[in-house]
């Protein structure tokens, strides 16, 4: 009996398509059918697309019969965070004041998907406008983790994280702005790269802090993000953020030797704030690396104990901006009975926003004002400066960084809702990295005693996807953590 | 005891791009409400400005021409307000880091001396949409169609002390935008639009409050509006209140200006950089790829045209008034090869036809050329200038060119010595009376019959030949 469908990676997805072995509309419907068996559970989609990915598949069917489409996406099935516009189709943010918005075209992403021949099974739930880190600050409620559905996947990408954590989708896009792709695929047990910042085109991504938020591929395997990112990389010019660099083919380098390669570990990484479980997992791990001949080598970023605060006022500073368009004039979410102008403006904002995005905007707003722009969001500005120079000294003497991608592995649902500070200091070692634009990536490498998964945290230097990719897809070659699925989603 | 009035003036040139400062959308006037508003302009979820390269170039034009500094790099900062007609809750514009710095324009005074007038800065912004609320009971209709549309804010020093010569500053900012082909200065339209930040103080002490007066959209109102503004500080003053800070609108059906919002009110724009748009860098490269587009100055040209056609500084200062008339009026000099003749009728008859209809010179119906040949016929007198207004006045009405004009109305000068001289002895011969008194000394007579000659000869008769001729014949 050959594999099912959900378990196979992309490249065997592909190859099983071409070879004739199932057509598009099996592997689309092998999916459709594990989201409506899974999804009540987990919570992982807001929106699934059943009748036009089916439509898809037909028309990808027929185009690859003739020829017409042989690309290494087409046919392929995929997930879109809700953050993604997608013509015609709901486009939320995990938020009221989206309940009703329909998009009327497609993010860059979704449209490089889309002509690849893609089949888009659905849309992500998420924290609502990508702020938070366990997925709990929904509109749409909460997505459980499939390793411990008591536990939170992480955030704000945890739809996605879940969803191909359980298979119910071979690759899901989701967007980082301080670790949004990383933590939640490291509580879940995937793959995930969030790439150097102007690598993938914005455009039609709902902007949360346009100075971090970048967009990645998350799925089992490095191998299966490179083929994604190999489709959505690239300069686009409704973004001029997006950066005019050649795209390197991301799979044509991932079984390159990495003998001698030189791996950094910031001390600051593993210093008060790790939980010991997951300490000891990711030491493992580089020992592991070392016994494969890289060169381990200590660094310092001395002024990473600063990235959290700094982030603080950078992204609620530009978020406060970037949600002002939710004013419920154009579209979104529109009181009842709005008394004048100023009434429409606030109760929409009040009901439409969740407490969360409202406290950001307030901490934005504050930062922004005359007379504390200077002592906060322009102070934060330079520190941002000085933390990228701290990775631009540790780069001079290593290849790459490596460490945890999260301080513990998935927490109970509920268990920090309350605190925000603690929920933020989940992006410790992921915060660094967003602040300075560098691609930062996150890969299974085991267990805690706890049973749930540990990711590690691997960061390279501007546009070193292509290394970045190569070494964790060589790690994932001599191991299997990363094949691992819960025993009730396998 | 004397008081001395303070101007400074903020004025928004629309600039003349084909699509808007950061989408594709055209800037055309006029259309449908909302039909020129894309996803961009609309502030849909997940969109993202792209800056039109043709605006940096035209500030940078700008910023040459006013001999201002240029930044080489210049940012964009949001300014975060709410209103309907603001699409993304922030208007796009520049801030701490304008891409013109320091400039200045040189405007005339009345007494014919020369004032120089700082230009603190020009930036560049994106202008918002509409608010109709005439059209809709109870509501207010929101028309996108400007949002996005670029403007280059160029803001003065307060240099200004009289309403006069904020008028001239302005005028001579307008002429200058036009000629730069930046801005089409269409007033009616909103194209050239200028806020006044006016106070007053006793001379020689520091400056006093002012006040901000909005929408001023014509040279005429500017003026009154800065009048009336300067009266209702001094009344104030004078009767022992203070003058607040605050914004005023100007009614020009009233002629006064009323309270906007005061500084209170003020909203706190919370300006930042703008995170979606990269910094502009400007190479020296590439201001002189620039330079290398400034048209003539009309500075430079009026004392082109002083010593070029030997042109008067009144005739040369009118003809430079405007790019378009400075190359209309060169090309019939040029085509008729009279200079003097040429200006004579450019800021004579056509101007005068030009301000009777309404008509700009580019859509003038008598081109340049066809003016050209009908200033020919009066240099080689097949008609005189008396004539040519009628040829003309035909010409304009679309009955041809002057040639055919002449030809069809046979208005074609005589010149025929015996011919006329065969017309004066007819009419001498038919006013002995009045030809004996000439004889006799009644030189004023002389008009008399000159006035005969041309009404036997409906005009057409060469007026040069007619008098020789009658000086020979009276003197018998």
């Amino acid at each position: 009996m050959s594999d099912p469908i959900h378990s196979l990676s992309l490249k065997k997805l592909r190859d099983g398509i071409h070879a004739g072995n199932f057509s598009v509309m099996e592997a689309t419907d092998a999916y459709l059918e594990r989201i409506a068996n899974f999804n009540e559970e987990l919570n992982a989609f807001i929106t699934v697309t059943r009748d036009s990915a089916q439509a898809q598949a037909v028309e990808i069917d027929n185009r690859i019969r003739k020829g017409e489409l042989d690309g290494a996406m087409a046919g392929l099935p995929y997930a879109l965070k809700d953050l993604f516009c997608s013509k015609d189709v709901l486009t939320t943010c995990g938020s009221n004041m989206l309940r009703n918005f329909v998009s009327p075209y497609d993010a860059h992403v979704a449209e490089r998907l889309k002509a690849a021949g893609g089949v888009l099974l659905g849309k992500n739930n998420m924290d609502e406008f990508a702020m938070g880190s366990s997925n709990e600050t929904s509109a749409f409620g909460n997505v459980r983790n499939p390793w411990d559905t008591d536990c939170v996947p992480g955030g704000s990408s945890g739809g996605g994280a879940a969803t191909v954590a359980a298979r119910l989708a071979p690759v899901a896009l989701g967007s980082d702005t301080g670790g949004s792709i990383r933590q939640p695929a490291s509580f879940c047990n995937i793959t995930g790269i969030k790439p150097t910042y102007g690598r993938i085109s914005r455009y039609g991504m709902i902007a949360f802090a346009s100075s971090l938020d970048q967009c990645g591929p998350m799925a089992p395997s490095a191998e299966d993000c490179a083929i994604t990112l190999n489709v959505i990389a690239g300069l686009d010019a409704r973004d001029s953020t997006s950066v005019d660099r050649p795209v390197p083919d991301y799979t044509a380098t991932l079984n390159d030797s990495i003998d001698g390669l030189k791996i950094g570990l910031p001390k600051e990484f593993f210093a008060e704030g790790l939980n010991p479980q997951v300490g000891a997992v990711i030491e493992r791990a580089i020992k592991e690396f070392e016994a494969r001949g890289a060169i381990i080598k200590e660094v310092t970023l001395p002024n990473s104990h600063l990235a959290v605060p700094v982030y603080y006022v950078v992204a609620p500073a530009e978020c406060s901006s970037n949600l002002s368009r939710f004013d419920g004039v154009r579209f979104g979410h529109r009181c009842e009975n709005p008394q004048d102008l100023k009434d429409l403006y606030e109760r929409s904002r009040w009901e439409g926003f969740g407490a969360e995005v409202k406290r950001r905007i307030m901490i934005g707003t504050y930062a922004l004002s005359a007379g504390y722009y200077d002592a906060y969001y322009l102070k934060a500005q330079k520190i941002r400066r000085l933390i990228q120079q701290d990775f631009a000294e540790a780069f001079k003497d290593v290849d790459v960084i490596m460490g945890p991608s999260a301080p513990t592995t998935a927490f109970k649902l509920g268990a920090k809702k309350d605190d925000p500070i603690a929920m933020y200091l989940e992006d410790l070692y992921t915060i660094p990295v967003s602040l300075a634009g560098l691609p930062g990536m996150t890969f299974p490498i085991g267990f805690a005693a706890d049973g749930l998964p540990v990711g590690m945290q691997l960061v390279g230097n501007y546009f070193e996807e292509a290394r970045m990719l190569n070494i964790a897809h060589q790690y994932q070659l001599s191991t299997d953590w990363h094949t691992q699925v819960p025993a009730k989603f396998a | 005891m004397e008081w001395e009035t303070v101007i400074g003036l903020e004025i928004h040139a629309q600039l003349a791009t084909k699509s808007k400062i950061f989408s594709g959308s055209s800037t055309a006037y006029g259309a449908e409400p909302n039909t020129q508003a894309s996803l961009v302009d609309l502030g849909m979820p997940g969109v993202l400005p792209v800056l039109n390269k043709e605006a940096v170039h035209m500030a940078v034009k700008f910023g040459l021409a006013i001999d201002a500094h240029l930044a080489p790099r210049s940012v964009f900062a949001r300014k975060n307000y709410f209103y309907p007609d603001l699409p993304k809750g922030y208007q796009i514009s520049q801030y701490e880091l304008p891409i013109v710095g320091i400039g200045h324009m040189d405007i005339e005074l009345e007494d014919g001396s020369i004032k120089r007038i700082g230009v603190t800065r020009a930036h560049l912004e994106e202008d918002a949409g509409k608010s109709l609320h005439e059209d809709f009971q109870g509501q207010t209709g929101i028309d996108l169609n400007r949002a996005g549309t670029p403007l280059l804010e160029i803001v003065s020093e307060p240099d200004m002390r009289n309403a006069k010569e904020a008028v001239a500053y302005m005028k001579k900012l307008h002429a200058l935008v036009r000629y730069l082909g930046v801005c089409d200065g269409n007033m009616q339209e909103g194209s050239f639009r200028c806020d006044a930040n006016v106070s007053v103080r006793r001379p020689g002490q520091p400056f006093g409050t002012r006040a901000e007066i909005k929408n001023l959209n014509s040279f005429r109102f500017i003026e009154r509006a800065i009048n009336h503004e300067v009266e209702r500080q001094i009344d104030i003053i004078e009767s022992g209140g203070t003058v607040v800070q605050e914004t005023r609108l100007y009614d020009p059906d009233r002629n006064e200006t009323r309270s906007m919002r005061s500084k209170e009110d003020a909203n706190d724009y919370r300006y930042f950089p703008d995170p979606d748009l990269l910094p502009v860098e400007i190479t020296p490269e590439f201001i002189a790829s620039v330079r290398a587009t400034l048209p003539e100055l009309p500075e430079a040209k009026k004392q082109r045209f002083i010593t070029q056609y030997s042109l008067s500084t009144y005739d040369a200062d009118m003809l430079t008034q405007s790019r378009d008339v400075a190359d209309y009026f060169e090309a019939v000099a040029q085509g008729c090869g009279d200079a003097k003749l040429a200006a004579n009728w450019v800021n004579g008859d056509l101007s005068a036809a030009l301000n009777r209809t309404g008509i700009e010179i580019a859509n003038a119906p008598v081109a340049a050329d066809a003016f050209a040949g009908l200033l020919k016929r009066i240099l080689d007198n097949t008609i005189s200038g008396k004539i040519a207004k009628e040829v003309f006045d035909a010409m304009w009405n679309g009955e041809g060119d002057a040639d055919s004009v002449i030809d069809k109305k046979g208005l074609k000068q005589i010149t025929d010595t015996g011919a006329i001289e065969a017309m004066i002895d007819e009419i001498i011969a038919a006013n002995p009376k009045q030809t004996e008194e000439y004889r006799a000394g009644k030189d004023k007579l002389f008009g008399f019959f000159v006035g005969a000659a041309m009404k036997a000869s409906k005009g057409k008769a060469n007026p040069e030949q007619v008098n020789a001729i009658l000086k020979q014949k009276l003197a018998g």
